[in-house]
């Protein structure tokens, strides 16, 4: 039942796509800039009938309906409600679904919100975008259809997977959708601005809220990521260089990069191919990255079951992505002048570029190396991450100084002597780095280098706010916050990572273990039952040896039987100084635990001033709508 | 002769060029330092170059019964089928890690039949399995 309704609603869309397409393409010829009635209409049967589709699947997943393949496969009636919903998008054809949602409403928001520009240039982004959303459209329905039925009729589901029944995970997907899907509407723009002829700052114009947004969504979505790594992989680190890591960061490299550029393009008017490009490749590599995963490529820690046609479909649809618009590109690519002059915003915007473009090629060739030199000579290797500490990271000390330095400057030609400022900062920096050493003892030369400019950056951000709160130019807010909280992140991650304490061990209940300046007392375990899981929790004492302070850590080994797994729960007690970070785990049921224990100082401020990153953007998205 | 303009151009222009030329280099031998190679167990018997004390990764099958878990540290034995090799590891093992099943392990050899692990990596499937070990299964085992 529910997939008939399922299946009738996707060929709507379906159809309605088609439609939307060939009425725009007639309406293109007729002057005016009015586009017709009708194309709003059918827009907005698009999108009504594509939410009601993808409500058609959770509706299924909450009541459990085991005749769709996909509740069956991904479902069982003991999981809580909130993860039945959140299991919707946590499969492979699911979330595809999901998708497709946000490219239809992408699309009819575009459609509507800028009616000021040109409609030619905004005909031309609907047919594009309604390409795409046929694209996926066509291979969810051939290759990746969730609303497959079964007969007969499975009494219970197998279940999702135990680690993504995480409140984390559970929004972790929707965001990063938001925000990699979200980059498809200026895709579509960039190849109607190049073929209608709305280019520089009008084109800018367009654009600009719709990269914010997918923006703030894609540092979230990361952010989120990273944190749900944190606390449930057991492992006590928050980013690993995993190629699916990697895989959301090429996009994010590169819409930072474009939105920097469009600040350019709008005040200068010039730029304007090298935000096309930017626009392009941001969402080719949002969709080369879900081609790489999906397809089973790059293996990671998200086992999407892959199943190679996928990556056949996906891969045929990706080069025709690139083809064509390489074409168009260079069909009708000008020569640009640029007059650029050494002091200027501009010249500091371009340099950021640079870098964005370093960071992306440097992931981009340690992702991609292992799977060439696989397919030529056979050989199995895998890039480990101090490949990518060592290359990018010591590149990161001179960002952060151009970071600071780049906004004090003006558009066009600045005459700001900032010179002494600049030195005085430094040094101010240097005394603070020094101060860090007394306290807490020394560590590498590349690392002074890295606390010095995190310092120099986080001064800087605050002389800014200073100065901010003298004149009160909201458009800078935004600037300072995404900036200052780059800076601490980068100072907090170096204190994290010199800092940390980590200790393996093995232990029996009953034993005790003096490690550092920690007495870790293994007292007891209990066993509890619970709705979909038996827990297994350890009780532990520790004692800081230093200040006699005594706190319990309760690690659990759930042992869940839909489908049948085990996973870690690691104990965190969070403060505002350090993380305590205990996991316990055993093996084939002998009598000693393995127990890992870290403590991990300011590990709550690395999160706080991740989402300084992301609140920027938000903040300037508000300001925007105030303004106008 | 060339003007200023032009000269500045040119200048500008190599120097980029030397730039990304140089960054180039450099990420790709700090590439070649840090990549981890995959062996299965037969490999490193049959392999005569094999580099003992260098990082690397090896993967197979952990043997049924040979779990050994004492205060300091885990010892297991990963066999591919042909051949095997006895691993040592501490720390916390991800939650699949079970007799029977695939293991992939990061660390170093010590000799060619005894293998420290600094890492067993995580897999968070129960029917997952790294395609390194899934070939090396269906090679041996018909």
């Amino acid at each position: 039942m529910l997939s008939n309704i399922g299946i009738s609603l996707v060929v709507l869309v379906l159809i309605l796509s088609f439609l939307i397409i060939y009425t725009a393409s007639v309406d293109l010829k007729i002057s005016g800039q009015n586009i017709k009635r009708k194309i709003y209409k059918l827009s907005l049967y698009q999108i009504t009938f594509t939410i009601l589709s993808f409500f058609t699947l959770i509706i299924g997943f909450i009541n459990s309906d085991f005749s769709l393949i996909n509740v069956y496969e991904n479902s069982h009636t003991t999981k809580p409600l909130f993860y039945k919903i959140a299991g919707t998008w946590g499969n492979h054809e699911g979330s595809l679904l999901l998708w497709v949602n946000i490219l239809v409403i992408f699309s009819y928001l575009f459609l509507v919100f800028n009616y000021t520009h040109d409609k030619k240039f905004r005909l031309y982004t609907l047919i594009f975008q309604n390409i795409l959303i046929l694209g996926f459209l066509i291979f969810l329905l051939i290759n990746s259809n969730p609303f497959n039925s079964i007969y007969p009729i499975p009494v219970e589901g197998l279940g999702l997977n135990p680690i993504l029944q995480d409140p984390a995970l559970a929004i972790h997907p929707p965001l990063l959708y938001v925000g990699f899907v979200g980059c498809s509407i200026y895709f579509s723009a960039a190849m109607a601005s190049l073929l209608s002829g709305y280019d520089g700052k009008l084109f800018a114009r367009s654009i600009k809220t719709w990269v914010k947004i997918s923006w703030c969504f894609q540092t979230l979505g990361i952010i989120v990521g990273s944190i749900w790594a944190y606390y449930e992989l057991g492992w006590g680190g928050f980013w690993f260089w995993d190629p699916v890591e990697n895989a959301s960061l090429l996009p994010w490299f590169a819409i930072t990069a474009l939105m920097h550029s469009l600040l350019v393009l709008e005040k200068r008017n010039t730029l304007y191919f090298w935000v096309i490009i930017l626009c392009l490749s941001t969402f080719i590599l949002s969709v080369t990255g879900t081609f790489l995963v999906r397809s089973g490529i790059l293996n990671s820690v998200h086992t999407f079951a892959s199943d190679p046609s996928r990556g056949i479909y996906i891969l045929f649809f990706l080069s025709l992505m690139i083809l064509s618009s390489l074409t168009i590109f260079f069909f009708k690519y000008k020569k640009e002048n640029y007059n650029f002059t050494l002091k200027s915003r501009e010249t500091f915007i371009l340099v950021n570029n640079w870098f964005m473009v370093f960071f992306l090629v440097t992931v981009l060739i340690g992702m991609l190396y292992p799977i060439f030199l696989d397919v030529l000579t056979n050989v199995k290797i895998s890039v480990g991450p101090p490949f990518f500490n060592i290359v990018i990271i010591p590149l990161v000390v001179p960002f952060m100084v151009l970071m600071a330095i780049g906004p004090k400057f003006g558009w066009v030609k600045s005459k700001d002597k900032i010179f002494y400022k600049v030195l005085f900062l430094i040094l101010g920096a240097i005394v603070i780095n020094l101060f860090i050493i007394y306290f807490f003892g020394t560590y590498s030369l590349l690392s002074n280098l890295i606390f010095i400019a995190a310092i120099f950056l986080i001064l800087h951000s605050f002389l800014d706010i200073k100065k901010f709160i003298k004149n009160k130019r909201n458009t800078e807010l935004a600037r300072i916050i995404s900036h200052l909280g780059f800076g601490l992140l980068v100072f907090f991650i170096g204190i994290n990572h010199q800092f940390s304490l980590e200790e393996d061990f093995n232990l029996k209940v009953g034993e005790i273990k003096k490690t550092h300046n920690y007495k870790i007392n293994f007292n007891n375990i209990k066993i509890k039952e619970n709705k979909n899981y038996k827990a297994v929790i350890g009780n532990f004492k520790l004692t800081n040896l230093n200040n006699n302070l005594v706190q319990y850590l309760n690690p659990e080994i759930r042992i869940y039987s839909n489908p049948e797994t085990l996973t870690y729960e690691a104990a965190i007690k969070t403060k505002i100084t350090s993380d305590l970070y205990l996991t316990m785990s055993n093996v084939s049921r002998s009598d000693y635990y393995n127990i890992k224990f870290q403590n991990k100082p300011f590990m709550v401020w690395i999160w706080i001033s991740a989402l300084m990153i992301a609140l920027g953007g938000f903040i300037q998205l508000s300001f925007k709508k105030n303004e106008n | 002769m060339l003007t200023k303009k032009v000269k500045n151009r040119i200048l500008f222009l190599s120097f980029i060029f030397l730039l990304s030329i140089a960054s180039f280099f450099f990420i790709i031998k700090s590439l070649n330092k840090n990549i981890l190679y995959f062996s299965s167990p037969s490999e490193i018997k049959k392999r005569e170059d094999i580099p003992i004390g260098k990082v690397m990764r090896v993967g197979g099958m952990v043997k049924k019964g040979s779990i050994i878990v004492n205060q300091k540290n885990i010892q297991f034995i990963v066999t591919d089928f042909e051949n095997e090799i006895l691993i040592s590891y501490s720390g916390t093992v991800p939650n699949l890690f079970a007799e029977g099943k695939g293991v992939v392990a990061e660390g170093r050899l010590r000799d060619k039949n005894f293998f420290v692990a600094d890492r067993i990596l995580a897999k968070h499937d129960e029917n997952y399995m790294p395609p390194e070990i899934k070939e090396i299964i269906e090679k041996n085992v018909k």
